[in-house]
């Protein structure tokens, strides 16, 4: 008997989830944020700061990553209801580039 | 050779085109697109604010450029879409309770909206420079 192989999709889907949620509360706020160039909220210190501090630094990097990992698990799916290229391929393509993603906004917010 | 000749229902792949209901579900899908392109607009930024103030400058230039403006707009809208099927569902693959007592599905949904709400407010708060 061939054993079980474990699926990614408990992995994929929390960090859909994630995403989706983390999306759905914060994005069509932030998308306001070029009104923002109108006050002194977007001031270099002042965002440098928040990003010198640890938790904005995670916060940024939840902002970032966590919401290409929802745009990739629907996008992968959503090839697929459309019957657009290999599944494989198109896996490797979505869920690779939100790894990427994540790896390089994680350097960015930490080691930078 | 097998003699089965299995009857496979062809699947156009506008299949979701016929049905309101299907051409919901794939524009919900498509925030996704507007999601993910804002998560690179962020990370464009971050990448601008490890560079120094320079870049910086350059970034929230460029944000105010007609068609970035035009991108911002666009993803608002399809942004909110995501907001508002995503607290419609919520509450139907997670349905709470209170002791036995199930949660109705509109206090959730309520829940989200406020709560909602209050993110909103404090993310223009701090984008407007207040402390």
């Amino acid at each position: 008997m061939k054993s079980a192989r474990r699926s990614n999709e408990p992995l994929t889907w929390s960090l859909f989830a994630a995403g989706g949620l983390l999306a759905a509360f914060l994005t069509p706020p932030l998308l306001l944020a070029p009104l923002g160039l109108l006050g002194e909220g977007l001031r270099f210190e002042r965002v440098r700061a928040f990003l010198d501090h640890p938790l904005g630094a995670l916060i940024l990097w939840a902002l970032i990553a966590l919401p290409l990992w929802h745009a990739a698990h629907r996008l992968y799916h959503g090839l697929s209801d459309l019957k657009v290229g290999a599944h494989r391929l198109t896996y490797a393509l979505c869920y690779g580039f939100a790894f990427l993603v994540t790896l390089y906004s994680g350097y960015l917010v930490w080691f930078a | 050779m097998s003699a089965r000749r299995p009857y496979i229902r062809p699947m156009p792949r506008t299949w979701w085109l016929r049905n309101p209901v299907f051409r919901r579900y794939m524009l919900r899908e498509a925030t996704a697109l507007f999601v993910g392109g804002y998560g690179l607009v962020l990370l464009w930024g971050l990448s601008a604010l490890r560079q120094g103030e320079g870049a910086w400058l350059a970034y929230l230039a460029g944000l105010s450029h007609p068609l970035a403006l035009a991108f911002h707009t666009l993803a608002l809208a399809m942004a909110l879409y995501h907001t508002v099927t995503w607290f419609a569902l919520t509450p139907k693959l997670m349905p709470s309770r209170i002791g036995n007592r199930p949660i109705p599905a509109r206090w959730v949904k309520a829940a989200h909206y406020g709560l909602f709400a209050l993110c909103s407010l404090v993310i223009l708060l701090l984008a407007a420079g207040v402390h």
